[in-house]
């Protein structure tokens, strides 16, 4: 039986990468969305520009359900390369809609789905001779086929197009042309709509449609960052593009057209940190954009930073596994190297943003963290967050909030006689008053080394003072606990010995794993962790409840073993659930994994099971 | 001598520099090198030079990575903020400092481990990217620190003090400075105080990324015949191009010379060096001309110092990133948060 589905449905488009595929399968995302309708896109893409396959998949969810969900009920098969994973990939029911140009062997497809046909490459090669043209238009082409088979407003379309093509009319003209030379096909030789639909609905709101990456780098602009030193690497390079653009739309001189900021790309990774140092030390505000290949090289300059108790905000586009390869796919894998980073006894503050509107609050926020605990801030977003459009709540800022410089000494401070010791904790909250280079001619100027030194920044190597200045950094450990965002808790609506922990981009997955599980019979509370180091309230969750889960998308349980280290937990209470196959964890998996290990907790007497 | 203390009290008739400044102001803390250091002799060169320019020493930043030469930070200038940064990473923290505050003078002191092994590449980058700084090497040829392993500027041939023949090809950096785009380039030699003093005062007037190859003779370890970096070597081998004598806007030095010999170098900034030329021929703005010259007479064996390149229209980075006046690190919300109204803005072109 075809599947029948109004607004709840996944489709995924198989493309050839550099085939300009990507921006028709956004303009379907975004049509779907103008007609009410929660979505949810991901990228599935190589490492590589031209020639590779990629998959755009579309969540359509009236429910609003943003989590990938696993399973492919219409496939659009653009790639040979690819085509017999690609069929073998749809639901059992499903749709596959292929260009019939060329007649393929019925041994290609399969009995129970609904095969379409639209003869894409002979439409286009009617009406368009320029081979770059016909690479394009075959995509807006397919686009108006499936406005017909899922019954989408082409009206919706045109007005998206014509915001595209503003100012640029033979484009625009042209696209929408296109797009009616696919629906017309459609409508004319294929029954529509199929039993996948796109209805109109009101459920997106005043939501916003955003890359976090995107977002995060506006929070950068938004919380007072005015140097940016990065180094290309996927999935993190698109961050500092975006904060290039936001800086040259929003942060220039109106008067003299000058920047009020500095990006350097830089010749690696550790330039890129170091020129981030070296500007925090002198009292900008500074970030680096990268991956956990860069958190790696960054090792060293890490330690400096926190010895030295330099702000750094450090934003850790996470993805998988070194060199090529994986590198294109989301994990949640930089928890252990980021908290740990660098030699020496180091800990470090992360915070987890669990979609767009969190990135762009929390890359704010970091520089106030930095600035306020002198220390190395890590801004912890993925792949699946960073480089896809997610539908999350608008950005806010309030106007009367003012930048959190953090504990700086003054010039008139000088003067009045003010005892000034860099490393001195005159609060008792482990956190030292600093200067500026260049505040006082005779007052206030120190060395600023790694390695130890005493309260009033003199070299030494002495053991009590290496000692002291190493629990005043545990005392500032403990003062961040309280300054980083609280983890936000939700309980189960019936009481519950059960509980799960999870962070980031796992979010909308394990929301949506709640409803399937209580659907099960499993009810289950929950804390999403949004920071490290953890707030007290992580250990009081734990110890209320027999099991916690802790969910996350990487082999080795990584917040786990952090939360068992630093919380002296005992191992057997928090069970690992993890994902780690470089795709989006999905509610089906959690409900799964979850689900099993609780049905299995629920004993059968012995008797019962022999009988 | 670690355990001295220096005392504070110094003779009343000091000469004051129109600061009313005198030396001591400019002094830091007592060396830890070894006694008779080439390093500890351009440190009183970068004392001289702040001094007679009339800087105020807490309006420059110091930083360096790791070694020796990395150390001398301490030595100099005592009222200003240092920075001993990571190995070979000098450049890029000095890079970031400047960025966040352009109205500093910023001092980069490293050494020809720091900069010519493990931080060649961020030697190379700072100076491509013209960031407004004098960057000095002490150059021994060795690593002190450890004890005496050869560095990469160690010639090919030259022997340790182990007696092991050095068999690598050696980076010259002047070499590499003006191959890679920076606008000023000098070599000096530590023992020559008359030439050294001069070079740094001119790199520090110079407003882009000025380069100064110090050799500096290391006594503990590459002080000995067979090595190429020796007092006795670099004495006998110096071929000196020119001799910086001094600066107008500055208190003028009046000394006599054979016409044609001196040239007045006109900087972008309006400063003017009077270069004493000693090699006729040799012109300090062709580029080209002076790279072949250095390839010339290293053929011979010979260590050629002085000003070798200075670019007429130097520009820095701020210049090239067209950077608002106001040092960045003293903008404020006002001038860099767009506001709740922009964000709405931002928020209705997302849906």
């Amino acid at each position: 039986m075809p599947i029948e589905s109004v607004n709840d449905f996944v489709i995924r488009f198989a493309n050839v990468n550099g085939s300009g595929s990507a921006s028709a399968n956004e303009l379907f995302a975004r049509a779907v969305l103008r007609m009410g309708v929660p979505v949810s896109p991901r990228n599935i893409f190589p490492s590589n520009i031209q020639g590779l396959p990629t998959w755009y998949e579309v969540r359509v969810c009236e429910a609003g359900h943003l989590g990938a969900r696993g399973g492919t009920d219409m496939m659009v098969a653009m790639n040979p390369q690819t085509w017999a994973k690609d069929v073998a990939a749809i639901e059992p029911g499903g749709y596959l809609l292929y260009d019939c140009t060329k007649p393929l062997p019925k041994s290609k497809f399969r009995d129970d789905i609904t095969v379409i046909g639209v003869p894409l490459t002979a439409i286009t090669n009617s009406t368009y001779t320029d081979p770059r043209q016909r690479q394009l238009f075959k995509n807006i082409i397919y686009l108006g086929a499936l406005s017909a088979l899922l019954d989408i407003e082409p009206k919706v379309i045109e007005q998206l197009i014509g915001e595209q093509y503003k100012g640029k009319e033979k484009l625009l003209s042209s696209n929408v042309h296109a797009l009616h030379l696919g629906r017309d096909y459609t409508l004319g030789n294929i029954k529509c709509p199929i039993g996948l639909r796109v209805r109109r609905a009101d459920t997106v709101g005043d939501r916003i449609f955003v890359e976090g990456n995107a977002a995060a780098a506006l929070g950068a602009v938004y919380g007072g960052a005015t140097v940016c030193a990065w180094y290309p690497i996927t999935p993190s390079s698109s961050l500092a593009d975006a904060f290039t653009g936001h800086c040259r739309r929003l942060r220039h001189d109106a008067e003299t057209k000058k920047a009020k900021y500095a990006i350097i790309q830089g010749e690696d990774e550790l330039a890129s940190i170091g020129i981030v140092i070296g500007a925090a030390w002198n009292g900008a505000r500074a970030f680096t954009a990268t991956s956990g290949p860069g958190v790696s090289l960054m090792q060293e300059f890490i330690g400096l930073a926190y010895f030295a108790e330099i702000p750094a905000v450090i934003m850790d586009v996470q993805r998988a596994g070194p060199s090529t390869g994986m590198p294109t796919r989301t994990q949640q894998c930089d928890i252990i190297s980021a908290a740990y980073a660098s030699h020496g006894d180091t800990k470090h503050v992360l915070l987890f943003p669990e979609d767009p509107a969190e990135a762009f609050d929390m890359a704010a926020q970091a520089f106030d963290l930095a600035d306020r605990l002198q220390t190395p801030i890590f801004l912890m977003l993925d792949l699946d967050i960073g480089m896809n459009h997610r539908l999350c709540r608008p950005l806010k800022w309030d106007d009367a909030r003012q930048y959190d410089r953090g504990k700086i000494m003054t010039t008139a401070m000088l003067e009045s006689g003010v005892d000034f010791g860099r490393y001195l904790d005159v609060d008792g909250d482990g956190i030292t008053y600093r200067t500026y280079p260049g505040t006082h001619p005779t007052k206030g100027s120190f060395f600023t080394r790694g390695t130890s030194r005493d309260r009033y920044a003199k070299y030494t190597e002495d053991g009590p003072a290496y000692q002291d200045n190493m629990q005043r950094l545990l005392r500032k450990f403990e003062t961040a606990k309280d300054l980083v965002p609280r983890p936000l808790q939700a309980n189960a609506g019936k009481p519950t010995k059960y509980g799960v922990i999870y962070f980031g981009s796992t979010s909308p997955a394990m929301d949506e794993a709640i409803d399937l599980l209580e659907a099960r019979g499993h009810q289950l509370d929950r804390l999403r962790v949004r920071a490290f180091p953890f707030h007290s309230s992580v250990a009081s969750f734990i110890a209320e409840h027999d099991f916690v889960y802790v969910v996350e998308q990487n082999r080795d349980s990584q917040l786990r073993s952090l939360i068992v280290n630093e919380l002296s937990i005992d191992p057997v209470r928090l069970v690992p659930i993890v994902h780690y196959d470089g795709t989006p964890i999905t509610a089906r998996f959690i409900t799964g994994a979850i689900g099993d290990h609780l049905d299995a907790l629920k004993v059968t007497p012995l008797r019962k099971v022999v009988s | 001598m670690t355990y001295v203390v220096k005392p504070k009290f110094h003779h009343p008739e000091l000469p004051k520099n129109k600061l009313g400044y005198t030396h001591r102001d400019y002094e830091g803390a007592v060396s830890t090198l070894c006694a008779g250091c080439g390093h500890d002799s351009i440190t009183a060169s970068i004392i001289e030079a702040c001094f007679e320019l009339s800087i105020e020493p807490h309006r420059v930043a110091k930083i360096s990575g790791i070694g020796c030469s990395s150390k001398t930070p301490t030595y100099f200038l005592g009222n200003s903020h240092g920075f001993n940064s990571v190995h070979g990473r000098m450049p890029s923290v000095l890079t970031g400092a400047n960025l966040a505050n352009r109205d500093l003078i910023y001092l980069g002191v490293s050494g020809d481990g720091d900069s010519a092994s493990i931080g060649f590449g961020q030697f190379a980058h700072c100076l491509r990217r013209g960031v407004n700084m004098v960057y000095i090497v002490e150059n021994n040829g060795v690593y002190g620190l450890t004890k005496g392993q050869f560095s990469a500027t160690a010639d090919r041939g030259s022997k340790s003090k182990r007696g092991v023949v050095n068999s690598d090809s050696a980076i010259d950096m002047v070499g590499i400075a003006l191959q890679i785009g920076a606008s000023f380039v000098a070599r000096s030699f530590s023992g020559d105080k008359k030439q050294l003093t001069p070079l740094i005062k001119a790199a520090i007037e110079h407003q882009g990324a000025a380069f100064i190859d110090v050799i500096s003779p290391c006594v503990a370890f590459n002080n000995h015949a067979g090595s190429t970096k020796s007092f006795d070597y670099v004495r006998e081998h110096n071929e000196a191009v020119n001799f910086l004598d001094f600066m107008t806007g500055r208190p003028p030095i009046h000394v006599d010379y054979a016409p044609g010999t001196v040239e007045r170098v006109e900087q972008h900034d309006g400063t003017v060096l009077t270069l004493r030329k000693l090699d006729a021929e040799y012109d300090v703005h062709d580029r080209l001309a002076a790279m072949s010259f250095l390839h010339h007479h290293a053929d011979l064996g010979q260590i050629v110092t002085g000003l070798l390149y200075v670019e007429r229209d130097a520009e820095d980075l701020h210049g090239h990133l067209n950077t608002v006046e106001a040092p960045l690190n003293a903008l404020s919300e006002k001038d860099l948060c767009p506001g709740a109204a922009v964000l709405d803005k931002i928020n209705a072109s997302l849906r």
